[in-house]
This record gives structure tokens, sequence and C-alpha cells, in this order.
């Protein structure tokens, strides 16, 4: 597969390790009363698509960026790439 | 049979070669198919199951029968067609499956008891009595099955891998490949032309008809001449591509060297590439099929187009008397070519209701039996007859996607699939254009289309050829008799095998392919498959489409193995690390071991030792006496700084590190989210916003990738960086209460207690070379790590050694080191197995709950604070004689070897030369509360049962005294 | 009909006019006892154990496709219980008894060939973690011995032993392990169940449940919708299409698996081997294929196919291991969709809506649990409790931190 990172253009996939769902961006809050379960389902549980999926990758063999891949996980097509800081920044992630 | 005249062989040389031993001259040009027929050799092979006398029945890599053993020796190469084998003087080939030869074969016997061998007929016998499966059947089965062989000797050759971009790929050289390649290549594209064969121009080559009012061949020949001129254009003969994977990747092989009696120096055998093309072309053309009738299988019955090839391409007549039998046009051009030649032919034109309904002649084709339309049946003396049932759309790699194809009735053959690959068309007879000119129109089309589409413009100019239509009228299998009738001959599956496929209810197309193996061989069905569907399909009343398709998965023709592995193998199968001290470790005589991709000393042993304990037992015992250094480069190091870099390190790490005052040095315990430990090591804060993290050897890549996520995903806003330093220092582990001594003479600073005290750290200078001290101890003793930059390692060791001569220093390897942190009670890979929590580890305590830190939420879980779990604790056997093994189990005295008295296991045994005997870490089910118990540890592997007693894992100065020293 | 050597001697000589249907090919009635989603391995063992050891009756089994399509149709054949844990080795040792009894038990010959599985060890901590799992086996049962690389040596001695990156030091040997002929053990639980009534309804998707006041009455599919007091889903790669028509989120994600076999060689490797320095393992089929494989791709997907970063890398352990093989031929590669947890151990429980049962998270290693996997559902389908097997195999191991994770890869379905 071919990525087309926002920052290096188009890199081949066996330049980057895997992660997962984008999802794993919403971190819950462990301070955070019913804490626990949030976790759970946050550490375990995945929509698993067959079709549109947001996927954390990160250019190991690169510049170090994760990114966020939108991917089609039946036909392989990836239709975006962004930063995933860029993708957290926006989902409200700070410090 | 001989040769006639015409061909694309050079007829000035003369190759010899051998087959079975028996010597034979060919010509250059000649595959080992066209110059064993010139040679009047139809008997090539025998088939899988039946054992049946089998020849070539293509000219082409589809080839499914003339399968034979290449070279000899080491390169000895099974399962090799005979029809892409390029004559090379002195080459040897044998036949193969067949003892003691081929012309008598002693499981041809199998062929006499076919009816017992019917389609899966195993999977119904052979079940009693159970033991005799293993003991008797399969043991036999196995020495039947199988084709070529191996010599088991390790593959002399190199294979190189390479990568190749272009905005066109084409796939094949045929027409209608090399009218898109010249049209791309005209308008300046980058392009790349692909063909498996040796020589470019595909059917052109093999036909007499004309293009632009020249020969097919010499147009093809011109083409390729204005193409080698090009320097956008790359021309790759004998390279297969072998698939289409995703966004536009192709694989390809080159064979490099596959022509030749060996690789010429320096030369690889094969390269395989990835070739990254924005677009792609499949101008692989077709692949004739044949119709199935009683004794299909004889050597001399093969496809028309093949007959004709060896007619045109290679000026060999494969049989004097010929006939042809066929159900489209395609056929008469056989027939009108091999009449040009002289030969006598026959034809059998099913379109006029005559049939070819059985052959005869054991070891090669005598005499075919006619049934005419008007019923009449008669016997003809032939030598050779050519089957043409229609051309399949070499449609495989457009299918790799596992896109459908596309029934086409006028050709009865599927079409590839539109826009199954994304960025591949198809075009020529790959595409169901079957003409020439057709060939060439949608070839230079579909190149005009891919250029257009990335914003290159292309003009065409296309010579004149037949556009002859096919004409054909479906034909699948003879109807007759009660005899077998081949569908696919290298496997033996027969009509009556997909017959009782039916009657058994195997009738899904994967079923069908399952139960009766066809399509299985080393050609995977590329002249047969369609002939099982088209069967399956009569017999359930339903259309070709509605019962099934044929799609491919790659590789398109078998790939060596070699090749895929490329020079990954042996030594340079993974990259090796060496650490800064490997050269001096070296010329010490050091026992390196792999550590992952590194190699560390394991230990150095010095004259007059004979054992690895010997060394190792002195190595301990003069660092724990004197002083001893070593090489602890391979620990991961990663600096981190910012004005949020202790905030974050308060993230990833359980305990907390914001408040570590500047100078100061603290071990820290990394979780994963599930709470489980995913790596430990000590942080330094060498700055107000400047820390120094080590993480393990093993853990150092994913430990800087976690917390670049840490950073980048989870707290984007953190103003933190991170680098990864352990490459850039060579870091040495001084140990030992002559430490300090040892350090003076090097360092340019105040090391003294009261200037550097326990767990201190610091930016310092090594004789004026800037360098990092962190009074650190994982071996319990009084000890510093100091750092240097890397190009100064090799001078460190040898600095360290010399100041360490005063003090009869040793230079210690991992064997050592783990020796004194098992007696220190430290956890290392063993206990750090992803499977552990720090509660498991007697760590529970040093995960705060005061703040949000990875794992901390999860680590609370029910399951994972259970009092009985698993707790580590510190294991020696109550007769110090009797050595631990690690691995090996608790149970109590007298509890038998179950699960349900399994108490856990022993992570790390040693032998400790300070205590005199053998000790071990283990995790112990409630093993803190469990001091001073009497356990037996037992490994049933060796049978060994070892009473011991449980201990605090610190076996050595549990108060600290010597590294606070 | 009871097949034997006799039998087809005498259909051998009489045309073979007498064979019967393997299963038939009924219409889905209205409403069954109990739906066996997926007609894959998992499936139709289920459905054979329901009706043969738990003597219930109106069972169906629903399949998308064609029976045995999925990834009992596509891995590399292994069979095995070599596991470490509590939670796994009982279940993977009890699945290896089944496989012992199989072919007599079904009445099928599905070749279960106990020709030995070694496990390659390059490490000291290799050897520890082997002996620590060995000694585990054989606690629950199982057989296990530890090799010396002499005695290694002596049973491959073409293996690379004096160029290797990485040395072999020894192995894990577990003789009772092997192979069993992948597609046969589809067919024959297949032909088994339907011999005893139970309805094998191919190209029957499931699209959708009907969920009433927390109970599952029945599914609708691709003909029509089919009542049902228990269902039972046993669909692997398929598992989160399925279970998210039941509103579930599940801890799976699915991952391609590519498997290869080579052209057919005369006999070279008896036993099934695992390369414990590169991503490798091989066996060679009875037909003379050496079948193996490796690491998963690595990301989500759901296609079946997979690319060559991985083809490059399990050949590369291939080669290392086994120079001899670089003029062999890659014949065939293929891609299934692995149901892969989050602690790499499968699923075999009850959900929270009632009736509604579900079995799933097979990772890579399905294949050999097949027996024991069937077996376990059709004992929690039938008698509402896990079988003693199975006990662990909960949902809710992850919310109480009992996870079984044999790599210690923590919650990285890619990693296990």
């Amino acid at each position: 597969m071919i990525i087309n990172h926002p920052l290096l253009g188009p890199r081949d996939s066996q330049e980057f390790v895997y992660l997962g769902d984008a999802a794993l961006i919403r971190r819950p809050d462990g301070m955070a009363d019913g804490a626990l379960d949030k976790f759970i389902d946050y550490t375990y549980l995945r929509d698993n698509p067959a079709g549109q999926h947001r996927e954390l990758w990160y250019h190991e063999q690169g510049d170090r960026s994760w990114l966020v891949v939108t991917r089609n996980t039946v036909s392989h097509e990836i239709t975006a790439v962004e930063l995933a800081r860029d993708v957290a920044r926006t989902e409200g992630r700070s410090k | 049979m001989s040769r006639i005249t015409g061909g694309q062989i050079d007829r000035s040389k003369t190759l010899r070669f051998s087959f079975d031993g028996v010597a034979y001259a060919g010509h250059p040009g000649d595959t080992l198919a066209s110059a064993l027929l010139a040679n009047g050799v139809r008997l090539m092979g025998r088939s899988f199951k039946y054992h049946r006398p089998r020849g070539v029945i293509s000219a082409g890599s589809e080839e499914p029968n003339a399968i034979v053993e290449l070279r000899s020796g080491a390169r000895q190469e099974p399962n090799t067609r005979a029809t892409v084998i390029e004559l090379f003087d002195g080459l040897q080939a044998q036949s193969q499956n067949r003892w003691p030869s081929l012309k008598f074969d002693a499981l041809a016997i199998n062929d006499r008891l076919s009816p017992f061998f019917a389609a899966g007929f195993y999977y119904k016998t052979f079940m009693w009595p159970a033991a005799f499966w293993e003991k008797l059947y399969e043991p036999i089965i196995r020495r039947a099955a199988g084709l070529g062989s191996l010599s088991k000797q390790d593959d002399p050759d190199d294979y190189d891998k390479g990568f190749l971009h272009c905005d066109l790929l084409i796939i094949g050289a045929g027409p209608a490949g090399l009218s898109a390649a010249l049209t791309a290549g005209r308008a300046g594209a980058r392009v790349i032309l692909a063909d498996e064969d040796f020589r470019m121009g595909g059917r052109l080559n093999a036909e007499t008809l004309e293009v632009g009012g020249g020969s097919g061949a010499d147009w093809a020949a011109k083409a390729v001449l204005e193409l080698a001129a090009m320097p956008n254009v790359r021309l790759m003969t004998r390279t297969t591509v072998i698939g289409a994977f995703d966004h536009g990747i192709y694989g390809a092989v080159e064979r490099v060297s596959d022509h030749l009696a060996q690789p010429l120096p320096g030369k690889p055998r094969q390269i395989l590439w990835r070739i990254y093309a924005a677009r792609s072309i499949l101008a692989a053309g077709a692949i004739e099929r044949p119709i199935a009738f009683e004794n299909n299988d004889r050597p001399g019955i093969m496809l028309a187009g093949a007959l004709r090839a060896y007619a045109n391409r290679w000026g060999v007549a494969v049989g004097d008397r010929v006939a042809v039998f066929t159900n489209n046009d395609d056929g008469l051009r056989t027939v009108a070519d091999l009449k040009a030649k002289g030969l006598d032919v026959t034809l059998i034109d099913a379109r006029q209701g005559d049939e070819v309904i059985d052959s005869a002649g054991r070891l090669g084709l005598k005499s075919i039996t006619v049934r005419r339309g008007n019923g009449r049946t008669e016997t003809l003396a032939v030598s050779a007859l050519g089957v043409s049932g229609g051309w399949n759309p070499n449609l495989n790699i457009a299918s790799n996607h596992r896109g459908r194809p596309v029934w086409s009735e006028s050709l009865a053959a599927f079409l590839p699939p539109e826009g199954a690959i994304a960025g591949l068309s198809c075009a020529g007879a790959a595409a169901g254009a079957m003409s020439t000119h057709g060939a060439l129109t949608t070839g230079a089309d579909q190149a005009v289309q891919a250029l257009a589409s990335l914003g290159l413009t292309a003009s065409t100019d296309l010579p004149q050829a037949e556009d002859a239509p096919v004409n054909l009228k479906a034909h699948w299998y003879v109807h007759s008799g009660k005899g077998r009738a081949w569908i696919d001959q290298q496997n033996d599956v027969t009509v009556k095998d997909v017959k009782l496929a039916k009657q058994e209810n195997f009738v899904s197309v994967e079923h069908l392919k399952r139960y009766t193996t066809l399509g299985m061989a080393t050609d995977q069905g590329k002249t047969g498959n369609i002939l099982g569907l088209a069967v399956m399909a009569e017999l359930t009343g339903k259309t070709i489409p509605e019962t099934g398709t044929t799609i491919y998965r790659p590789p398109y023709t078998p790939v060596a193995m070699g090749v895929l592995g490329g020079r990954a193998r042996g030594e340079d199968f993974k990259p090796t690390r060496h650490t800064p001290s490997h050269k001096w470790a070296t010329e010490q005589g050091a026992v390196f071991v792999e550590v992952g991709y590194w190699l560390r000393t394991q230990w150095l042993p010095r004259a007059g030792e004979t054992t690895w304990r010997q060394s190792v037992d002195r190595e301990v015992l003069q660092t724990r006496k004197s002083v001893g250094i070593c090489d602890v480069t391979t620990l991961g190091k990663i600096d981190i700084q910012g004005t949020d870099a202790g905030a974050f390190l308060d993230k990833v790490y359980a305990n907390t590190f914001s408040t570590l005052g500047i100078g100061k040095t603290r071990y820290g315990l990394m979780l994963r989210e599930d709470g489980m430990v995913m790596d430990d090591g000590t942080t330094a804060r060498m700055g107000q916003n400047e820390y120094v993290m080590t993480t393990t050897t093993a853990n150092a890549v994913p430990v800087f990738r976690h917390l670049e996520y840490c950073r980048q995903v989870l707290w984007p806003d953190m103003d933190v960086q991170l680098i990864s330093t352990t490459e850039a220092w060579a870091q040495y582990s001084v140990a030992g209460p002559n430490a300090r001594k040892l350090l003076e003479k090097l360092v340019d600073q105040d090391i003294s207690d009261a200037a550097f005290p326990y767990m201190a750290c610091g930016n310092i200078t090594v004789k004026g070379t800037r360098a990092r001290l962190f009074r650190i101890s994982f071996s319990g003793e009084l000890a510093y790590e100091i750092a240097v930059p890397t190009r100064y390692g090799d001078a460190m060791i040898r600095a360290l050694v010399e100041a360490g001569r005063d003090f009869d220093a040793v230079v210690y390897g991992t064997e050592a080191l783990g020796v004194m942190r098992v007696e220190k009670g430290h956890v290392a890979g063993n206990e750090l197995n992803g499977q552990s929590s720090a509660l498991n580890m007697g760590l529970g305590k040093m995960v705060s709950k005061k703040k949000d830190a990875i794992g901390m939420v999860l680590s609370q879980r029910e399951g994972m604070v259970q009092p009985n779990g698993y707790r580590l604790v510190g294991v020696k056997p109550v007769d110090p004689a009797k050595a631990l093994t690690a691995g090996a189990h608790f149970l109590a005295k007298g509890a038998e070897a179950v699960a349900v008295n399994d108490g856990g296991w022993l992570t790390s045994v040693v032998y400790s030369p300070h205590l005199g005997h053998s000790i071990g870490l283990g995790y112990l089910k409630g093993g803190d509360t469990r001091k001073g118990e009497r356990l037996r540890v037992v490994n049933l592997l060796a049978n060994t049962d070892v009473e011991v007693e449980i201990v605090s894992p610190h076996f050595f100065d549990p108060e600290g005294e010597r590294l606070r020293g | 009909m009871r097949y034997s050597g006799f039998r087809v001697i005498a259909e051998a000589l009489t045309g073979h006019k007498g064979w019967k249907p393997a299963w038939r090919d009924p219409a889905p009635q209205a409403a069954y006892d109990y739906i066996i989603v997926g007609g894959g391995g998992h499936g139709l063992a289920t459905a054979y154990y329901l009706a043969k050891e738990f003597k219930q009756a109106r069972i169906a089994v629903l399949e998308k496709g064609w029976i045995g399509g999925g990834n009992v149709g596509r891995n590399t054949t292994i069979v095995r219980s070599n596991y470490l844990l509590d939670g796994n080795q009982p279940f993977y040792e009890f699945s290896m008894k089944l496989w012992e009894g199989l072919e007599q038990d079904f009445n099928y010959n599905a070749m279960v060939s106990q020709r030995g599985i070694i496990n390659l060890f390059h490490t000291d901590a290799q050897r520890d973690a082997y002996t620590r799992r060995g000694n585990a086996m054989i606690m629950h049962g199982a057989d296990a011995e530890l090799l010396t690389k002499d005695q290694v040596r002596q049973m491959y001695p073409f293996l690379n032993f004096d160029n290797a990156r990485f040395p072999i030091k020894g192995a894990l040997a577990q003789r009772r392990g092997g192979t069993v002929r992948h597609d046969a053990v589809a067919w024959g639980y297949a032909r088994g169940a339907d011999m005893r009534g139970v309805d094998i309804i191919q190209n029957c998707e499931v699209l959708g449940m009907k969920i009433e006041n927390g109970r599952v009455l029945g599914v609708e599919t691709s003909r029509g919708f089919i009542g049902a007091k228990k269902v039972g889903v046993a669909v692997a790669g398929s598992s989160s299409k399925v279970m998210a028509h039941a509103g579930m989120r599940l801890p799976i994600e699915s991952h391609v698996l590519q498997a290869f076999v080579s052209e057919g060689l005369k006999p070279l490797i008896d036993g099934v081997m695992t390369y414990g320095a590169g991503h490798f393992y091989v066996s060679q089929s009875d037909k003379g294929g050496l079948v193996f494989g490796g690491d998963i791709d690595g990301y989500n997907s759901y296609a079946q196919r997979g690319n060559l970063p991985v083809v490059e890398d399990v050949a590369e352990g291939g080669m290392s291991l086994m120079p001899m093989i670089g003029r062999a031929r890659l014949l065939r590669m293929w891609g299934g969709i692995m149901d892969m947890s989050m602690d790499g151990s499968p699923i075999i429980d009850k959900t929270h809506i009632d009736g509604l049962y579900f079995n799933g998270g097979w990772c890579y290693g399905g294949f050999k649990a097949t027996p024991a996997s069937g077996f376990a559902f059709a004992h929690l389908l039938a008698k509402d409790t896990p079988h003693s097997t199975a006990t662990a195999y909960r949902f809710d191991r992850f919310a109480k931190g009992l996870m079984i994770d044999e790599k210690g890869q923590g919650a990285q379905p890619n990693l296990h």
C-alpha cells in the first residue's frame, strides 16, 4: 500500500507501523467518575467496520509522524491522510 | 517430426543438452520443449495421480504436463515447465515423478486402478484402524505424491530485490502491449514494458499474420528497436508480473540468469521488482483451451495454437501427419500454416458436427477416432493433434483483487472485470479483442486514456492488420463413451470426476475445485478450469456465469522462494548491530550473544578457563570484589525536553517524575493502557526541562513509538520533544567497590559521594570530552553509568580498561550482568513478559493513583489485584548442590504434577558465585506472603524435582548499603 | 450412507453410481430451535455436536456463501495443543483429543496426521519460556519434550545450523501435533450434521436480527426471516459485522493473514516446524506442497488478500531457516480474515441478549480449535453453561482484568 503522507508525499506503507482505530485518540479521563467502565470500552471494544476506517499509522522509518489514515477495509482504498496531532486537536485534545 | 523451415532460431549455432541422460542438440531461440519436439521427443512427463504418459500441450507458461527437473546438484529445480526453459549449452533435465524410468513407470498401475481412485476416494477410506493412517497409509501416499524433488542442498545462487517507478506499466509485449508502449513512449511517458518471454512480440512471433504489410514478427522486432531507443521506456524481457497489489504496486520477477548454465559472476539468478505504477495496462493475451474427449491426454495432442507456434516460431513439425480439432476459426489458421509448411493436415471442425472421440498410442499419439457429423466414425493415423476450444482472455492479474469476471457469450469466455483494480485497464486479447487489429487498436487506445488521466497527451499511429472474427461455437467436451476425458491434465481430473462431484453435491465451484483438485496443480488450471466449470454448468442446468467464475490469486506463475527471500539469508537474515566496544571485545576473544539485532558480549574468557561458568563466576566475583565494566549501550536512550517534559513523564510512567530534583535519577515503571508493565528503566533529570530516559534493550523502539503516540495523539499540546539517542551515546556501566576510584582517573569533575551521591546524574567531561554520568546500579554495587558520544566509545572502553588495571578490573558480559541482577532481585526480560503487572513484580506501590497515567485505571481491575495472584519471589534450593531450571513450575510437597496444583514458575535462574548455589526468581501464587515456605520446583521436561525455599528476591545486600557506599 | 474401504471398492466396480450427496440442500424452514450462523468449521462442528452429543433437533446452519469457504478452507492445517495459559491449554488439549477420534466419530477421513510439531528456539530466554510452557502442557495432560540442537539436526539436517543469524539452540516438541486436511473437516462435520437432520442452508446471508424485549426471535436473511429460539454466531472474520446486527461492539478486529503453498515436491518435511527467529512456519501436505505462513499483514482488512511485504517477510524467514527451498516455487498465496481478539484468545459466551450466543475471536488459531469449539459452543447452546474447558472464554474477562494473553502483547490485536 501507499500512504500519501501530508508532509512527505507518497510513501510505501512498509515504512509505517500500524496501531488501530483512530478512536484511540479519545482517551477517557482517568481521574473522572466512572473511568473504569470508560477505559474498558476504550481499550477493548472496536467498531471494526467493513468499509471506511479511520486508523492510526506511525511513520517509524521516516519522520515519526503519527497519521490518521482513512482507508476502506474492503478495497484498501485510502481517501484521506492527516496528521494525528491535527485530528487530536480538532477532537479537543490538548494537554 | 523434425525441423522444418523458418522460425526464430539461430541455426548457425548448436546447443548441446540432455534429457534423462540422452544427448540432444538444439539452437539458440529454442525452448527445452521445442528442442525436444525437434528431436522427436514427445514423452516428457507423467501425470500426478495416474502416472499417465504426457507430452507438451502448450507453448507457454500455462503448461500443465511437460514439467521436468532442470539442472542437477544444488541447482536442481523441480517442476520446471519445458515450454519456458530457454535452451542453453550443457542444459540437463530429467523427467520426474516416475520410477524406474519415464517409459516404464511402475506407478502407472494407478491408471489401471483408476476406478478405485475416483475424486475424493481418500476421504471415504483409510479410517480403520485409526493408528494406521500415520503408520501405513499416509507414508505410502506421501511417497507416491509430490512431483519433482529438491536437492536438499542450500541454494547456491544470489537473488536481488529492486524498486521501479513508472507512469505506465504494460504487462505483456504482444501486439497490444507493443502498441500501447509505442503510443505512451512516443508521448514521453515513463513506461515499463514487461514480458515473461525472452522475445517480445507475443503471438506475433508464432503467427504468419501481417502487420503493416510485412510480417508481424518483423513489425514486433522493429517496434522493440524503436522502444529500446527511448530513454523513457524500460523493456523487461524474461520478466513475469506476478500479481497486482494495492495502490498500483506490482510484483515482478526478472529471470536474469535462468537462460544460462549458471549466473555470471556478480549477477543474481533472479530479481524481485516492486513496480510502483501510476497506471497499468494488462495486455497478457489469451490462453487457448482444449476440448475434452476420451484419452485426450496423450503426448502429441496439444493446443492448436501451440502446434502452430512450434511450426512458425521454432520451425518444428510435431508430426508429419496432423489433425486439427477446433470449434473456432483460429484452428483453421493452424491448418493453413501447417499445410503451408508442407504437412498433411486433416480438419475436424466441431461446428460442422465433427468430433474427435478417442485416441490411441501408449507413449505417444498414434491415431485418433473421429466421428463425423453424419455419424460415421473413422480412425486417422496421426502423430499430432491440435485442439482448439477457443481462447480465454488472460485476465489472471485483473482478478487479483477478487473482482468478478464478466461472461462474454460471443467468445464463450470470461472477460476481465472493469475497474476491479484501480489504475489498471486491459487491452488486446486479454480484453477480448481477439484480432491483431483489435489488439493494436485497444493497446493504443488504453495507453491514450491512461496517459490522459495523468495529464499527458498521446496520439496513435496504427499499422494495418487483420481483423477477422472469432466465429466460435462453444464446445466443451465430447459426450461419448465410457472412458475418461481429461480436464485438469496434471492432477488427473476428468469429466467423470466432475460428474461425481455433482452427484455428491460438491456443486459450488470452490467445492468442485477442492473435492476434485481441479485447477490446484502447478498450472493453476489456466487451460482446464473453464472446462470444469462448463461441465458443472451443464450438469446443474445453469449457465456458466451462474455456476461460478474463474478468478486467480497471485502469483501469475509459480515464483522461486529464493527470489522472494532476496538477500535476507544466513548471516544477512537481519541487520547486525555492534556495540561501541565490539571491536575491542573481538580483540579480547569475547563470546557474543544475539540480543535482538545487537550482538553483545556474553562473557570474556581468559586463558585457562574451560567452561563459561568459570568466566562468568570470575566476572561477577571480581566486580563485587573490586570493579567491573560492562557495555550497556544497547539500552534505549531517549532525550525528553520541553516545558511539559515532567508532566509528560507523569502521564507515561506509573510513578511521578515531575517532582524529581534536577541532577537526580529515578527508577520508572511504564505501563500499557491495560495495566500490564510495558517497560522499566531509569530516567534522569538533567535540567529544568530536560530528562534522559533509559529503556530496556528489547523495548527501545516500541517505547519511543509509544512516547511519540502519547505526545502527538493523546496530548498534542504538550510542550515536549523527543529524540532517540540510543545510537548517539556509548554507555558503560562501571560497578564495584572501586568504581569511583576508577572513574576518578578519567572524569574531570568531583564525583565523591558528597558531590555525586547515589542516584545523581549530570553532564560531565572525560578528559575534556563531553559525557553524561549517572550514579545508578543494576548490580547492587556502587556503580555508575557513563556515556560518551558514540564515536568515542571504542576509546572509552580502552580508557576504562586501562584505568582499571590498578584495580584488576574486569569487563563483564550479559551473563554476569544477569547473575548480579538476579542476586539483586531486579526484574528483566523474563519477568517483563507482557503478562505481568506492577503488583505481580512486587512494585504495586509504584503505581500512583493520584494522577492519570497510562495504565493506572485498568491496573485496578479486580482480576489484577487478587491477593492470590502471582508475586515475584526469590527461590533457593534447600540442598545447595541442586541446580534450578528456569521454566520449572512450583508444586507443594507431595502434590501431583497436574495443573490444579500449579503454583507458578521460575522465571530466571542463575548460579550465584557469591552465595555458592543456584538461585532464582519466580512468579508464585500469593508469593508475597509465603517467604520461608518450602516447595518443589519441578521440570517435567527433564524429570527434575528440587526442594526449594521461598525467600526475598533480594539475595544480595538487601539494604542497599553497597550501592550507596 | 457409511463410508468405508469396502464401499469404495464396491462403488468402483459399479461405476460410482451409488454415492449420495454428502449433504442435502434443503430450503429453509420457517423456524428452528437452533440457528447457527456461519457454515465454517466451527459452525458446522457446533451443529454436529448439538445433534450428536446433546441430542438436540430442529437445527439449521446458515451460510452466506458455500460451506467451508472461510478460514477452515484457507489455513495451514496445523493442529496442536501447546498452549501456555490455564485458560487455553485444557481447551486445546480437549480439541486434540477430539481430533484423535474424529474420523471414526464422523466417518470421514480428514487425514488427521500426528506427525509432530516443533517450535525452534534461538535464545536462552526462548528456551526458558518453552520450558515453562512445556511443563504447563504436561500438567494439563498434553505431551511435550524439549529437544536439543542435535536432536533437531537429526530430524531436519537441512536446516541452517551453521551460518545462521540466529542459531538454532533447540526446540519444544509436541509429538501429537500435526496436520489435518482442512476442507475435509468442514465436509465431514457437514455430512455428519446433515445425516442427523441438521439443515445446512448455503447462500443464505444473515442481514439482520429480530430482537424484542432483550430476546432474540430469529434472523433476517437473504432468503427471508427465519425464526429461532437460540441463535449461535460463529462467523470468524465477520464477527463484528454480524454482531452489529444485535447492536454489539466486540473486542475484536478483523485482519488479513496470508498463507502460502509451494508446488508439489517429493517428501522433505515430515512434521510441522515453527521458526523462532523469524515469521515462518511450515509443513508439507500429503500431496507434496509446502504449506507455510507467517505474520498477519497487520492492518484491519476484510479484503481476503494481502500485500508483498509480508510475502517477502515470510519467504525471508523460510530462506534463512531452510536455504534449500530457494529453488522450490511458491504456487499460490491467499488471505483469510482473522477475528483478532484483544488478548489473542477466543470468546465462547452468552451475550446480554437472551438466546444470542457468540463464538469468535479465534485470531489465526481457530482451525486447531474446531472440534472443541464446536463441542463447547454446542454445550453452551444446549445447556446454557460453559463447557468445563471453556470457562475462561468470557466477554467479561476484559472488564475483570482476566485476559488470556499468551503472547503478552496487551490490547493490540495485530500483535497477537
